[in-house]
């Protein structure tokens, strides 16, 4: 090993514990950006894998009933590949050890071959047999949570008779990777169960034989999603289509796909700040240590060693510190991705899910430790690349101090001799200062990040269960019914209260962009299913006009006082224009509402109704169950208790472990600039402290010189972190703003007062270890060197 | 310009007139700025250094010397004049051929020895070798300066006259062709300083590297074949021993 090569190893060893410091800081950010980006690395090399093998289809469309011959037609329509018709049908499933209804879904595949489209992974079990016709495929989602094995048995209601459906094997689409009930927030895999049964047995319970009133199909190369879609919807119309969407809006891969953009763009963003932070570290540190080694410089160069063989030098300091912290944040991404991927596994379901730390990512991971290596060393080498030689055998001329200006304001008979010199250090390197108020509010911004999501995802709850959807259960039909329906639910048992609640299946266009949606009509003057503003009031519908959700509207490119034009996709399929009223905030799906008198007479109906909203007495609910599970008319009951558990559940599971992390590292941070901050300042005053010590000063008093800067320091960075923390948390707001949800940015006082907390610890750690080497500080050997 | 390369031959070891010169400076002039201060460190010094010679600057601190010591070693430049190494013009140099001028051809020693203390004294010595193209070992460069048996001690492990040896050991290992020390003495006592002039003498007799040696200290002018005195930026006088004197016998 070169001797320039030692020098470097054994002065690293010297400064260790700063070097580890950094170190870490850098392997937390690197740990984070290989999280975050193998784990999307994965997912979507799997989906794409997924999709290929097991031919996901490209188009999606639902009908009432088409004749089998009209298959022949869409097959002609240009630019369609493959086409697959099937029988799709919800029903209401008698699962014996639990009262409330589940919601079940039927699929039809073919009783011999394999689906052509959207084939399924058989993971256990057998096909189907088929000259049985009660045997069934069920999902692997819905058979884990419900403890069901091949040779099981569900009993269904399949169009009003109750059927046995024999379990022969366990499958998975991959139309379902994310497998959600419509209408709900997160998968809730025990209430929603898949089962494909085989396509004439089917067809014969739903009166289907001869037709189909779903579609699948896949595009040839170069062909014009748009136009396949449209020429689709004019051949279904006849047959009650309800409007074709692309793969990019199917429900599963909707998810999905948010999911995926959410974590690459988290990957990006927290780990440049952590990034950003040991750059200014490596860059304090090394401004120091040049200023230690000046008179080391000036021997290196009068040996004749170049300047750029000297700024390397130097530069290797930061190197050899991010290529540690790179390494160690490598082993530890890796790690943490694999346990990611774990935790995706029982929210996306695939057949095959293998966690890959690609060397892609890997080398992006080193090289940005690298590049924020040399930014920070960057000004610091420079400079040592720029002493002369000769200048640079002199020791350091004195710093120049003045009066700070708080002694300048007069204000002096205030200030003790010891805190005038804490303040004119300050003032003397108002840059440094300023830097390690950044670092420090930094770390306290990280926390911010780290912690505010719980505080976003309570506000979520809150809004979304207890100020809008306030309704404990939400019955759906299968066909619209008459207002006497509503009159027929209030009657059941332990109803104290119920709402109408219109669904209506559109399409909005305005220009060339376009949206299926279903437009919820509601009463005005609600109590249970509200609309509120961004002040959480409850707000009027219009008597005209639509109400949207103002991510729907940024997807249509429209403003209130636009109009669109609406596409009714259901009954005798009206086609309006209507204008948008007004906009709301709303951080789940997209939605958009209509007064329910108006939605009726564009309609052309009475008070027909999709569904109801219903406030239940709890101790009847059991009763009620049982009862709706067996009205044939009933499609659907979701509950919000299920809904919030299932919520919480996959919130604790997902957030439990991030924010841990997150506080971690942000704790690796604050204890990291003020820690280098302390050593540094402690490094550079040895020498007067010494004196002082001499001089006679206590222990005490000379650690309040040092320290009081650290303090005064810490103090002024904590609000700034505070601020700089609430415009962080809103870039990763904006990062997760999918069209599937968005988080409210809101960070409590809990989360700033713990931030700023904790941030003070680990000062008042940093401060303690620095203490104790002034504690041991010898006098002699200090006053001796030259300074 | 292009530097000269190493003297070929330096047999002579005597000093004569005849001999080839290595260093010539005119009018070499050096003003700093020390905060609002203009410091007239040099005012026009014409100066003529000889192979295999040994020079002595004498002069008080604040003379200018050891501004003369860094131009002539290319660690600093003139503000006005010309310096001269083998015909070759330092004063038209860039950093780079400076930085290879040293490198090749200077062996420095300081006052504060300037040894980087994580590097044990082979190691010191090492970092020359390893650049230099024609370098002894680090052992026998220590050897030259009796070191040997303390080689792999870091300097915080040595005495001050031990590293300044080592210091001289890591100047004279790339065998330079000149050899420039400032106040190598200045740090040390009486019978340490000896020890380190005797090396630098030794150096100098045996290898016949042209040495200045830079000091406030008069005694040790009688050990030098020459003797510039400076003062106040300028050459106070200039002198010529008929017999040198050996560091052992200098009256300090």
């Amino acid at each position: 090993m070169r001797a320039i090569h030692r020098k470097l190893l054994r002065d690293l060893w010297q400064i260790k514990g700063q070097g580890l410091a950094i170190s870490l800081v850098i392997a937390a950010g690197v740990t984070m950006f290989i999280m975050y980006l193998s784990t999307f690395e994965s997912l979507r090399r799997t989906q794409g894998a997924y999709y290929e093998r097991y031919r996901f289809a490209d188009v999606f469309v639902s009908l009432k009933r088409a004749p089998l011959w009209i298959e022949g037609r869409i097959e002609e329509i240009p630019g369609v590949a493959v086409v697959d018709t099937r029988v799709v049908a919800n029903v209401t499933l008698d699962v014996e050890d639990l009262d409330e209804p589940v919601l079940g879904r039927l699929l039809s595949i073919p009783e011999r071959d394999t689906a052509t489209l959207n084939d399924l992974a058989l993971l256990r079990g057998r096909y189907i047999e088929p000259a049985r016709s009660d045997e069934v495929l069920v999902s692997e989602g819905f058979a884990l949570a419900r403890g069901l094995e091949p040779g099981d048995s569900v009993s269904a209601i399949l169009n009003g008779r109750h059927r046995e459906l024999k379990i022969v094997g366990i499958a998975l689409s991959p139309e379902y990777v994310y497998n959600i009930r419509p209408g709900e927030i997160v998968p809730d895999e025990g209430r929603f169960g898949l089962f494909w049964m085989g396509r004439e047995a089917l067809a014969t319970a739903f009166d289907m034989e001869g037709g189909f009133n779903d579609v699948a199909l896949t595009l040839r190369q170069g062909a014009v999603e748009a136009d396949v879609i449209a020429q689709l919807d004019r051949l279904l119309e006849p047959y009650g289509g309800l409007g074709a969407i692309p793969r990019a809006l199917q429900l599963s891969h909707w998810y999905l796909d948010a999911e995926l953009a959410g974590l690459q763009g988290v990957g990006m963003i927290i780990p440049i700040v952590f990034l950003a932070v040991a750059a200014f570290l490596l860059n304090v540190v090394l401004t120091r240590i040049i200023a230690v080694q000046r008179e080391q410089i000036a021997a290196l160069k009068a040996l004749g060693y170049s300047s750029r063989e000297v700024g390397f030098h130097y530069t290797q300091w930061s190197l050899v510190i991010a290529l540690i912290g790179g390494a160690v944040g490598t082993v530890g991404g890796g790690w943490m991705g694999s346990g990611m991927i774990s935790l995706y596994n029982q929210y996306f379901r695939f057949p095959f899910l293998e966690y890959q730390l690609s060397a892609d990512v890997a080398l992006g991971a080193v090289a940005i430790s690298f590049v924020a290596a040399i930014l920070g060393a960057f000004g610091a080498v420079r400079r040592a690349v720029r002493l002369p030689p000769a200048e640079a055998m002199h020791a350091e001329p004195p710093a120049s101090y003045r009066p700070s200006l708080i002694e300048r304001l007069g204000w002096t008979r205030w200030l003790s001799q010891p805190a005038r010199m804490v303040l004119r250090n300050l003032q003397r390197r108002p840059g440094r200062a300023l830097a390690s108020v950044i670092g420090i509010a930094f770390a306290a911004a990280m926390l911010i990040v780290g912690l505010f999501f719980v505080d976003a995802v309570d506000e979520l709850m809150f809004v979304q269960f207890n100020v809008t959807q306030r309704q404990d259960v939400t019955v759906t039909f299968v066909e619209p019914a008459s207002s006497s329906a509503l009159h027929e639910i209030q009657r059941f048992p332990g109803v104290v209260y119920s709402e109408a609640m219109r669904s209506v299946p559109v399409r909005l266009r305005h220009g060339h962009r376009s949206r299926q949606v279903a437009i919820t009509g509601l009463p005005n003057g609600a109590e249970l299913n509200r609309i509120v503003n961004t002040s959480l009031d409850a707000i009027e519908l219009p008597p005209e006009g639509l109400v949207m959700s103002a991510k729907l509207a940024e997807l249509l490119a429209v403003e209130p006082g636009d109009s669109v034009l609406l596409e009714v996709l259901e009954g005798r399929r009206p086609t309006r224009r209507v204008h948008v009223s007004d906009l709301v905030e709303e951080y789940m799906g997209m939605s958009v509402y209509m007064e329910a008198g108006a939605l009726h007479r564009l309609m052309r109906e009475g008070n027909n109704l999709s569904g109801a909203f219903l406030q239940v007495d709890s101790a009847y609910v059991d009763e009620l169950y049982r009862r709706l599970k067996a009205v044939p008319a009933v499609a659907g009951v979701a509950l919000k208790s299920a809904a919030i558990d299932s919520f919480r559940k996959t919130m604790d599971e997902s957030m439990g472990l991030m924010i841990f992390f997150n506080v971690l590292f942000a704790g690796i941070i604050a204890f990291g600039v003020v820690y280098n901050a302390a050593r540094i300042s402690l490094s550079e005053r040895s020498h007067e402290l010494a004196s002082l010590r001499v001089i006679g000063l206590t222990r005490a008093e000379i650690s309040f010189i040092l320290l009081g800067e650290l303090a005064v320091v810490t103090l002024v960075a904590v609000p700034v972190g505070l601020v700089l923390g609430y415009g962080l948390a809103g870039l990763v707001v904006a990062a997760y703003d999918t069209e599937v949800y968005r988080f409210p940015l809101v960070v409590s006082a809990r989360t700033y007062g713990f931030s700023a907390l904790t941030v003070l610890l680990a000062a008042v750690f940093s401060g303690l270890v620095v203490r104790r080497r002034l504690d041991h500080l010898d006098l002699v050997e200090v006053l001796k060197t030259r300074e | 310009m292009s530097l000269p390369m190493k003297s070929s031959d330096s047999s002579s070891r005597s000093v004569a007139e005849a001999s080839e010169l290595v260093f010539s400076a005119r009018g070499l002039t050096k003003i700093y700025r020390m905060g609002e201060v203009e410091v007239h460190a040099l005012r026009g010094i014409d100066l003529d250094l000889r192979e295999s010679e040994f020079t002595v600057f004498l002069g008080p601190s604040g003379s200018g010397k050891s501004t003369l010591l860094n131009i002539l070693g290319g660690l600093d430049i003139p503000t006005a004049g010309r310096v001269f190494y083998r015909g070759g013009e330092l004063t038209a140099a860039d950093d780079r051929e400076l930085t290879q001028y040293r490198r090749d051809h200077v062996g420095f020693v300081f006052q504060f020895y300037n040894l980087i203390p994580s590097l044990t004294a082979r190691e010191n010595v090492a970092l020359v070798t390893e650049i230099a193209p024609d370098p002894l070992t680090p052992e026998e460069a220590l050897g030259l300066v009796e070191l040997t048996d303390r080689l792999d001690h870091f300097p915080s492990q040595l005495s001050g006259g031990e590293q300044q040896r080592v210091a001289i050991a890591r100047a004279i290992a790339k065998q330079p062709d000149v050899l420039l020390c400032d106040e190598p003495t200045g740090a040390l006592d009486l019978t340490t300083g000896v020890v380190v002039l005797e090396a630098i003498e030794r150096v100098n007799r045996e290898l016949g590297t042209t040495t200045a040696v830079i000091t406030h200290n008069a005694a040790i002018s009688e050990m030098a074949d020459r003797v510039i005195s400076l003062g106040d930026g300028k050459i106070v006088s200039e002198s010529r021993n008929s017999q040198k004197i050996g560091p052992r016998d200098l009256h300090w």
